[in-house]
């Protein structure tokens, strides 16, 4: 990394991508391009010719200009001082763009991610001793980087030998030394609070584990019916308006993930700045602290350049690793791979390479697949367990989830929460479709629930999903003939279908409490209104009118129940389900009367 | 650089100019053309290399030869001059003078291209408009801040729309009106004329900026209309604290001219021939739009979308809907039947709704009451569709009254005059009393205090 930088020229400039002329440059190469010194990354060679694509417009710059190499790949700075921030798609911090050049960004920038002036109160690792082996991942000392977080100093995944010295507990900038390696060839290595990692290349561990325990996120239909493990890959396709972005910052918002990285990837900026004007205003439910202190944004909004959309998942996942490394749970959201694709179609446009399916070039898939498969439970070298939860939002372009960007996607990912345009148009939120959408974790999560929840949970789960299955071919019916032709039975079921719908599977997002929902009240909600639909059954049996039952206070009571009563009042879901049973009872008796009156005779 | 004037055209197709040997020019850098009349033609360069250089002539290349057509390399960006005598101005895509008074003098010139918002710079819009439409103002809250298309087709009155809501829009409680900047491209001389009429008897023409290229004006200069017209936006707002509605006119014949060029350039086509870089494109337009910290001034933008043959899926409609935050979506069915405007609600939808309305901007049932209406339309729609297979009298009573709120929605809560301005107080007691119809039970999405509130049944 320390090899002199060497200076070429431009040739010529199309768009994003600039050919340069620079002998010995190497694939993958950061660059700087002209007098402006726009960054840029080298993707093809030929002769003494580079291709170049550019994180910046390229708008002034002339051929003839000077292009230099640095040295090194695209790489993200790592250590404390990350959480809470924000940054562009190379990881430059927007705040302190912002103060610097005003409210556009500016070209040329050259601002590192970590702030260097900032101190850190640091406690070294008690077990280490100077003589001690050490290597990847060996915990060298922590950092409290927020209340909540503990930063671990990792030894980065390059380094290994024997510790010289470590430095003793104190106040340290990101500059200085808290530590010395000797390496095998006895080299000398300084370590510091920070270390660069290249964003395409994953970052090391021990071994691969299976996911274990449900991400939860305290929405009804993800975690009772399509749920998500930590360490797990999901996508959420949608056509616009259905409410993808309102799905991936409620699980931002409300899952028992350590670290919560959201990816802006080409969409508004104005959702970002929904993210960082209420983040810091929200409650982490679980650690009862600020949610911003364990949210990390990166952000290329649509309007920012192409080719920085590209690096953005990259950046952040890697980012995802480095705390996944320190043994934290992290969950990244990319809100929408297809704009990362869209990204990867422009260049390879621009560079005249072969477009196979809708322009998009052939190696989409494998793209895609080498970061989903990013995401992942792993033993980590010195930290235990830790894991990456990747879930990206997928827009097909009309809606049309055949197109390659969707297909490809469900192909790799183990969860798929499809969005549909008809939930949302009859503003049915979240508009998840439960018969488009699949778990593949649902035995796994079975055995959480059922241990530390109820061993009803996966039954319940399979009824209400019987229910809504009946739901939609009795409606076929309907529509052909009119609800007149169904027996009363069957229009007990529409109801059933229609309660699991408004009182389980909705779920406002905007309602102080129901946006969010504990796994006792999820079940709560779900046991109640199957028993309503199981009780009613026996008495429409016995003949009492579908109408009755419909009429009954009590039913509007179990729709409005999710946001009457919040996670901690499931005592009252509990006692309404009693009183259900108490007054269908009462009906039962009254209607069975008749009968026992004639078999008493 | 010293001013190089080349002759030395190898191409000239679709609006583009090939050039050999013109080293040293600067990418989307401004280009002089002289033609053998000697007329004067505005390009761009798209592609730099030292052996030969790309430009886009916006005035198009019919009629150019090669042996003698002169290019100047002016060493300068795509630039508009600036000052608040634009106000009342009409120029082309250029910000060239259209109304035969003289160019903008000013010593603030500022390329078209515009930079991108900082995210961390921008403040979140949550300032409820009231644009005295009920669909709108009740259902899809419009924001200061917010770009919400019109989704329309040919033939519907979405011209008309968006000049109501030129001439209402104004924030609750304050009488600031806004200041307006029209960009059409590619409409008829009849469109055209009928928005200058409309802001000339609402009497706000001396707040109106108009850029316009007509259907028969050179289809190349629609690409940088657009530009030209937000930059002259973002002068009045963050310049001159000014709030700016944009109105945008017809983003569909945007689309086309990029497709147009992209074409001629030889990009590779992604869908329906439109090039792959389409959504970064309009993203760069849309996305100028929104309020900025510290600043007074804002850019709401509305632009019209016209869908082809009435498809949401095409990819101009589909892209924008992604990039704007929300779309107000026209019915030919609505409008067919005579409903004005007719604003088909179930795929309409504002995403920056939730944070302008409720207690302290609109009233405190508004959200609530938004969304029981969307689900007794939503129903009400479905019994429409049984009633017309089975028959309106096979429906159960129940079914019925859904029937009749159905009716009753689309003729008094969608449909009202164009010259009618209804408050939002106006709007949700229209509401009110189209769902009182409803018993108390039926209306979950409300809550109880709502309900002894403002309903107005009897039981």
């Amino acid at each position: 990394m320390s090899e002199p930088t060497r200076t070429g020229y431009i040739r010529e400039i199309n768009g994003p991508i600039v050919t340069i002329v620079l002998p010995g440059v190497r694939n993958g190469e950061q660059v700087r391009i002209g007098e402006l010194g726009l960054f840029g990354e080298v993707i093809s060679l030929r002769g003494q010719e580079a291709i170049v694509q550019t994180y910046e417009s390229t708008d002034g710059v002339r051929p003839g200009e000077p292009a230099t190499g640095l040295g090194w790949p695209l790489s993200v700075e790592l250590g404390p001082g990350l959480l809470g921030g924000i940054f562009d798609g190379v990881q430059r911090p927007l705040e302190k763009i912002a103060l610097q050049c005003g409210d556009y960004i500016n070209r040329g920038l050259n601002i590192a991610a970590l702030d260097r002036a900032r101190i850190w109160e640091f406690e070294p690792n008690p077990q280490l001793e100077p003589g001690q082996k050490i290597g990847p991942g060996t915990v060298l000392g922590t950092v409290q980087e927020t209340q909540t977080i503990l930063h671990r100093i990792l030894v980065p995944p390059t380094l290994s030998g024997e510790l010289e010295e470590i430095a003793p507990a104190g106040d340290y900038d990101l500059e200085k030394t808290i530590g010395r390696l000797r390496d095998a060839q006895g080299h000398s290595h300084r370590l510091k609070l920070f270390h660069r990692w290249p964003v395409r290349k994953p970052r090391p561990y021990l071994r691969r584990d299976d996911g274990i325990a449900p991400l939860i996120t305290g929405q009804r239909v993800i975690d009772s019916f399509f749920p998500q493990l930590k360490g797990g890959k999901g996508a959420v396709p949608g056509p616009f308006g259905a409410g993808k972005t309102v799905v991936q910052q409620q699980v931002a918002r409300w899952s028992n993930a350590d670290i919560v990285i959201y990816v802006g990837c080409g969409e508004r900026g104005n959702e970002l700045v929904d993210v960082l004007e209420t983040f810091p205003q929200l409650d982490d439910p679980y650690s009862g602290r600020k949610l911003m202190e364990r949210t990390l944004l990166v952000a290329n909004t649509s309007n920012m350049p192409v080719v920085a959309r590209e690096a953005s998942v990259y950046v952040g996942i890697t980012m995802a690793e480095y705390y996944r490394d320190m043994g934290y749970d992290v969950v990244m959201l990319a809100d929408s791979t297809s704009r990362w694709a869209e990204a990867l179609r422009e260049v390879s446009g621009r560079l005249g390479q072969m477009p196979v399916e809708e322009g998009y070039p052939a190696y989409l898939a494998s793209r895609l697949a080498a970061v989903y498969e990013r995401a992942g439970r792993v033993e980590t070298h010195g930290a235990g367990s830790g894991s990456v939860t990747l879930i990206g939002a997928v827009s097909p372009p009309g809606g049309d989830f055949s197109e390659p960007v969707t297909s490809h996607t469900k192909d790799i990912i183990e969860t798929f929460w499809a969005l549909s345009k008809e939930l949302a148009d009859a503003r049915h939120y979240p508009s998840i479709d439960w018969v488009t959408s699949f778990s593949g974790h649902v035995h796994t999560a079975a055995e959480w629930w059922h241990k530390e929840i109820s061993r009803d949970w996966e039954r319940r789960r399979t009824e209400a999903l019987a229910l809504l299955a009946r739901d939609a071919e009795l409606s076929r019916i309907v529509n052909l003939v009119g609800p007149e032709a169904l027996s009363s039975a069957q229009r007990w079921e529409l109801e059933g279908a229609a309660l699991i719908k408004e009182g389980v599977l909705q779920q406002s997002a905007l309602d102080e409490v129901d946006t969010f929902c504990s796994p006792r009240k999820q079940f709560a909600l779900l046991d109640l209104v199957i028993f309503i639909f199981k009780r009613g059954a026996t008495l429409i049996e016995l003949g009492v009118p579908v109408q009755e039952l419909q009429q009954l206070p009590l039913m509007a009571r179990a729709r409005r129940c999710k946001s009457m009563f919040n996670s901690e009042q499931v005592d009252q879901i509990e006692a309404l389900r009693e009183e259900v049973g108490r007054v269908f009872e009462k009906m039962r008796l009254e209607y069975a009367k008749p009968d026992e009156a004639a078999t008493n005779a | 650089m010293s001013i190089k004037e080349y002759r030395t055209a190898a191409e000239a197709r679709g609006g583009l100019l090939v050039m050999k040997r013109t080293p040293g020019v600067a990418f989307g850098d401004r280009v002089l053309i002289r033609d053998h009349a000697g007329t004067r033609r505005n390009g761009q360069v798209i592609r730099a290399a030292d052996e030969e250089t790309l430009i886009l002539v916006f005035e198009g290349t019919d009629d150019l030869d090669l042996e003698s057509t002169w290019v100047r390399f002016l060493d300068e960006p795509v630039e508009i001059a600036l000052s608040p005598e634009l106000l009342g101005r009409v120029f082309n895509g250029l910000g060239e003078p259209k109304d035969d008074r003289p160019p903008i003098l000013s010593n603030i010139r500022r390329p078209v291209t515009g930079a991108a918002i900082n995210p961390a710079a921008r403040t979140y819009p949550r300032e409820f408009i009231q644009t005295g439409i009920s669909t709108i103002d009740g259902l899809n809250s419009l924001v200061r801040g917010q770009k919400l298309p019109i989704f329309s087709g040919s033939g519907l009155p979405h011209n008309r729309l968006a000049a109501q809501i030129v001439r209402q829009a104004r924030l609750k409680d304050e009488d600031t009106s806004f200041s307006v900047v029209f960009a059409a491209m590619g409409v008829s001389y009849a469109d055209a004329k009928f928005f200058r009429d409309e802001f000339a008897s609402s009497g706000v023409l001396r707040n109106v900026v108009m850029f316009i290229n007509l259907a028969d004006d050179p289809p190349v200069e629609r690409l940088t209309l657009p530009r030209t017209a937000l930059t002259a936006a973002e002068y009045l707002a963050y310049d001159l604290d000014r709030h700016v509605l944009v109105v945008m006119t017809d983003m569909t014949y945007y689309a086309e001219a990029l497709r147009e060029v992209a074409t001629a350039k030889g990009d590779v086509p992604a869908r329906k021939g439109y090039p792959g870089y389409l959504y970064s494109d309009l993203a760069e337009i849309y996305e100028r739009c929104g309020r900025i910290h510290q600043r007074h001034g804002s850019i709401t933008m509305m632009p019209v979308v016209s869908m082809p043959s009435d498809d949401i899926t095409h990819p101009i409609p589909d892209l924008t809907g992604y990039i704007t935050e929300g779309q107000i979506v026209l019915s030919r069915e609505l409008h067919n039947q005579g409903i004005y405007p007719p604003v088909h609600i179930s795929p309409s939808l504002s995403r920056l709704m939730k944070d302008g309305i409720g207690k302290d901007d609109t009233r405190e049932d508004h959200p609530r009451v938004a969304a029981q209406l969307y689900a007794l339309y939503a129903r009400a729609l479905e019994t429409r569709n049984l009633a017309s297979i089975i028959g309106a009298d096979e429906l159960s009573e129940r079914d019925k009254r859904f029937l009749r709120f159905a009716d009753a929605f689309d003729q008094r809560f969608v449909g009202q005059g164009e010259a009618e301005d209804r408050s939002i107080e106006a709007t949700l007691n229209l509401a009110w009393e189209l769902m009182s119809s409803f018993p108390r039970d039926m209306l979950t999405r409300l809550s109880e205090t709502d309900l002894a509130k403002y309903h107005q049944g009897s039981d």
